[in-house]
């Protein structure tokens, strides 16, 4: 397999760096160069160094394509259960007290790949908050990647993504098979509304969100953009809502605007009043 | 926490074994329903059986209907992992008392997953 140029290989890191704050360090080149020689195999280029140098030129959409095909998008159901179990046991029951009419609730899945963290949460919606989907509950979900995003909007699933952390109770509830593909029902597609939107840039939700999953994507930023974002995402929810990270990820060291609400095995966070920002 | 692998292709319980022994279990092997049902008849229920559907003498689902008619060993947890893929199948599986359905194909992610959906394995 021919390598990657270091020059080409520095460029790369640039550019994805300044589109999607993504950092890639030294030991990442396999990466890079794996991934530029499938978007070579899948015929948007004829080798690795024409696609860098269509990139380096503004050509066509080389350098979009670039950026999409190095973040990854490694995603599946209920990852990791627990976040789902908190929002279910502690988050939503203090959001909708019983008695009270219900609110309109807006959850909104920050970087939701193929969909199946936002889906995720609408099967678990409908299956345990049904007067909350009734009162118009919604998410959105948004991420950076077109084409992920697309694919996400079909919310039609192989057999082996519907294999990762789906109860199977929720497979045959929620999906219809056909031809070795499960397809989601329109009542659980009908909850989602999937947007293009890069982190980096203005959000525009259209409403402030109850609940934030920011899931394993300040993962790649570096320490200054992860504390931006969680600075925004805290004057952007609601003064009671709760946000959800990474396993991998915390707020610690980078932010006093959140405040750590453990769960069993993990933790969610809620957002400090203004002015508790920064460090001390 | 103890675990079953009832599956007549011994490759295949070779690869569950191994990907159930590195989540913490000691796993126990059966080559059919009703070698399973011998074994958990003599020892007692075990935490956890993976269950083959299409197998010789005794099939996967029988046994299910087996373990749920028993007191004894009712307590079991039970995931099936089989090619069956139908929807109808998992339905099947799922009213006669299985826990969870893996689809053949699997990758050991696939396993500790359903794991951790029915609060076990390592995290
Ligand atoms: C590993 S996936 C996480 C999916 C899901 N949240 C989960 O936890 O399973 C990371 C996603 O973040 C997206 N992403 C990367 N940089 C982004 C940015 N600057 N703005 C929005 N999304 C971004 C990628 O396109 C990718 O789909």
């Amino acid at each position: 397999m021919p390598g990657i140029d270091a020059a080409d290989a520095a460029f790369v890191r640039e550019l994805v760096y300044k589109r999607a704050a993504i950092l890639l360090d030294e030991q990442k080149g396999y990466l890079i160069e794996s991934r530029l020689q499938q978007l070579v195999h899948e015929g948007v280029s004829q080798s690795v160094a024409a696609l860098v140098a269509d990139a380096r030129s503004g050509r066509g959409e080389a350098s979009v394509r670039i950026v999409e095909a190095i973040t990854t998008h490694e995603t599946f159901f209920f990852r990791d259960v627990e976040p789902f179990e908190a929002l279910k046991k502690t988050v939503l029951p203090l959001l909708l007290p019983p008695g009270a009419p219900p609110r309109k609730l807006t959850l909104w899945s920050a970087a939701c790949s193929s969909g199946q963290e936002p889906y995720s949460i609408a099967m678990m919606l409908l299956e345990h908050f049904p007067a909350a989907v009734a009162a118009g509950a919604r998410i959105i979900a948004t991420d950076l990647s077109a084409q992920i995003l697309a694919k996400a909007r079909e919310g039609r699933f192989r057999q082996l993504e519907v294999n990762r952390g789906l109860p199977a109770a929720y497979l045959v509830k929620y999906f219809d098979s056909a031809g070795g593909w499960w397809t989601l029902k329109s009542k659980v597609r009908a909850l989602v509304e999937f947007r293009q939107l890069n982190l980096l840039d203005r959000w525009q939700l259209e409403a402030r969100p109850d609940v934030i999953f920011m899931r394993n994507v300040l993962i790649y930023f570096d320490a200054a953009t992860k504390r931006a974002l969680l600075e925004r995402a805290r004057q952007e929810i609601r003064p009671d809502g709760a946000l959800f990270l990474g396993t991998a990820e915390t707020t610690l060291n980078l932010t006093e605007g959140w405040s750590r609400v453990a769960t069993p095995k993990s933790a969610y966070y809620r957002p400090r009043p203004p002015g508790a920002g920064g460090l001390p | 926490m103890k675990a079953m692998v009832v599956d007549d292709s011994r490759a295949t319980r070779m690869i569950l074994k191994r990907a159930l022994s590195s989540q913490g279990f000691e796993v126990v092997e059966a080559a059919d329903g009703r070698a399973a049902l011998d074994e958990l008849t003599k020892t007692g229920p075990v935490d956890l059986a993976l269950v083959d559907w299409n197998m010789p003498v005794m099939t996967g689902y029988e046994l299910i209907c087996e373990v749920r008619a028993r007191r004894e060993l009712d307590r079991m947890a039970i995931m099936m992992v089989t090619t069956e893929t139908e929807a109808t199948q998992v339905q099947r599986a799922l009213d006669a008392g299985a826990n969870e359905y893996v689809m053949k194909p699997f990758t050991e992610d696939v396993l500790k997953e359903k794991l951790l959906l029915l609060g076990m394995g390592r995290e």
